[in-house]
């Protein structure tokens, strides 16, 4: 499992890359690895206002269907079209090309909120256990 | 992400530890802990298609009938025509309610004419075992589920693959047929039988023997590149195929006729448990049909969404997912009977919001095999939980000419998503189809 440091986490095993007031979030390593191959992607619309813990996406393995959460709220500016038509794209590179959205934050401090790499590290131990 | 704990203990078959040590992913299963994968749904899935596959379905159960009176409470039981059915042979059939709703859908062995068993589905083998133990009347019922192990091996390579390990010869069972032989030097009952819409075998021994038989097997299948398949592929495989599956298609509320399955039920045979309402509902029609939809727009059918038409809800997706051989999403869902019709335009409704769906004739895959000069035609699927399925009936008394698939190059395939093919409305939703 990855979980490079310059990433903070949530529990809903999302990632967040904050730069220059903008956030990149995606889901985790783990994440991808305990859906299996994803098939479909729904990705919210350009502008839209998302609060920290409402639903961002939805990606769909063969098997299950998944809601992706915001882990801090912003306005969405991107979205990766890239998904629609390549969903593997999460499984084969879930931190970089896989990256789902990009919002301008609402509230920078709600990253704060965040787990750090160690933490969450931590988290999906527990979290088998 | 993960699943919450069960609040009662699961039950493993004997080859638990032989998936961990392959790095299966293990989930829950019908009170059972199970692979569902071990590299991947997707990548197990086509190494049935074009190669092998090998599946522990041991948390399937077996039922067995005895004596001067099983052939008559087989008869009573299910809905098929034991009449048909010769020593060797295998029958898919259903194990009905008064009221014709589905206590299971199985397979029915035929060892000799006072010996019999069931194969029934997982999530089912207790509900089953009283039911059939309720009408056995003068039969001796034996329930030897917990000793029995059953893999199956599935694919275009399954033949070449058994060979090397078995003394029956590679020509000596049709589709539903079975014999008793070793296999790896283990006492086994092979079955050409399966629930993946590909030639293969299922194979039965004691649990005692189910490592020595599954190692033997993976060793024996590697140069011709068989893979360990998990329940993933195992629902995605049969879904291609059409084949129901118990708690999907298939319930106490459903009768056979509305999924597709008449061509199992003999009204004109035997009594039955089940006959009168069942031939009541051939006299009435059934209001519902399932049928095949193909999604035209973006979203996959999930099992519970409803299914639309001009807005109004007019039936229920059971089972659906992104197709691996075709690439498109694929569903089965209940509908009006009025609108059952290939190629009609009906909608799905996902996340609240109508995607296109067109109904479109099954299997969404069909294996294509080479002509057999001879030979019953048998079907095929098998029946568990997740299997059910499988259509074999009538090895060797009917002709079920309507189903045999048109003959072309061995080896080859065909995918009818989309492509309405020469699939009739007739043969819509027979279990099997695609084995033939």
């Amino acid at each position: 499992m990855q979980v490079p440091e310059t990433l903070r986490y949530s529990e809903e095993h999302e990632w967040v890359l904050v730069a220059d007031g903008v956030a990149t979030i995606g889901i985790t390593d783990h994440a991808q690895e305990e859906l299996g191959d994803i098939v479909f992607v729904e990705l919210p619309a350009i502008g839209t206002v998302l609060t920290k813990a409402a639903t961002l996406g939805v990606v769909e393995s063969v098997k299950a269907v998944s809601d992706v959460y915001a882990p801090v709220g912003g306005t969405v500016t991107t979205i990766n079209e890239q998904l629609t038509a390549k969903p593997e794209t999460i499984n084969e590179d879930p931190y970089g090309a896989g990256w789902m959205v990009k919002v301008t934050l609402t509230d920078a401090s709600e990253v704060d909120g965040l787990m750090t790499a160690t933490q969450y590290r931590e988290f999906v131990t527990q979290e088998k256990e | 992400m993960s699943d919450a704990a069960p609040d009662a203990p699961l039950a493993r078959t004997p080859l638990f530890d032989a998936h961990r040590a392959l790095g299966a992913k293990i989930v829950e299963f019908g009170g059972w802990e199970m692979p569902v994968s071990y590299r991947g749904i997707i990548e197990e899935h086509r190494a049935v298609r074009t190669a092998a596959g090998l599946f522990d379905v041991s948390h399937m159960g077996e039922i067995e009938v005895l004596g001067p009176h099983a052939a008559a409470t087989c008869q009573r039981l299910t809905t098929n025509d034991v009449r048909n059915l010769a020593n060797g042979h295998v029958q898919y059939t259903l194990l009905c309610r008064e009221d014709g709703g589905v206590v299971d859908d199985v397979t029915l062995y035929r060892i000799d004419d006072q010996r019999y068993f069931f194969c029934v589905n997982a999530s089912n083998i207790a509900k089953d075992l009283a039911w059939i133990e309720e009408h056995a009347g003068e039969a001796t019922i034996v329930d030897r589920s917990a000793v029995t192990a059953l893999v199956a091996l599935q694919g275009p390579a399954a033949t070449a693959i058994l060979q090397t390990l078995t003394p029956l010869g590679p020509d000596a069972l049709q589709r539903f047929q079975f014999a008793r032989a070793d296999v790896a030097g283990l006492p086994a009952l092979i079955s050409r039988t399966g629930y993946t819409g590909e030639d293969g075998f299922e194979i039965y021994v004691d649990a005692q023997h189910a490592v020595t038989l599954w190692n033997a097997l993976m060793e024996a299948g590697r140069p011709e590149g068989l893979e360990p398949i998990g329940l993933g592929a195992r629902d995605t495989l049969r879904l291609e195929a059409a084949l129901p599956l118990y708690g999907h298609e298939l319930d106490d509320q459903t009768s056979p006729l509305a999924a597709g399955l008449a061509r199992w039920v003999k009204l004109d045979g035997e009594d039955f448990l089940g006959r009168s309402a069942l031939r009541h509902e051939t006299e009435q029609g059934a209001p519902r049909r399932l049928v095949g939809l193909a999604m035209r727009g973006s979203g996959i059918a999930r099992q519970g969404y409803p299914v639309l038409f001009e807005g109004a809800p007019v039936g229920i997706v059971t089972s659906g997912t992104m197709s691996p051989t075709t690439g498109g999403a694929i569903a089965l869902a209940y509908v009006s009977s009025a609108l059952a019709a290939a190629g009609t335009t009906l909608a799905v409704e996902v996340r609240g919001r109508p995607v296109p769906a067109e109904v479109v004739p099954t299997p969404f895959y069909r294996r294509v095999r080479a002509a057999q000069p001879v030979g019953p035609a048998s079907s095929a699927s098998e029946v568990s939980e997740a299997s059910p399925s499988e259509t074999g009936d009538e090895p060797t008394t009917e002709p079920a000419a309507s189903d045999v698939a048109p003959a072309a190059a061995p080896g080859s395939t065909t995918v009818a998503v989309a492509t309405p093919t020469e699939d009739t409305a007739e043969s819509v939703h027979i279990p099997g189809e695609g084995e033939r």
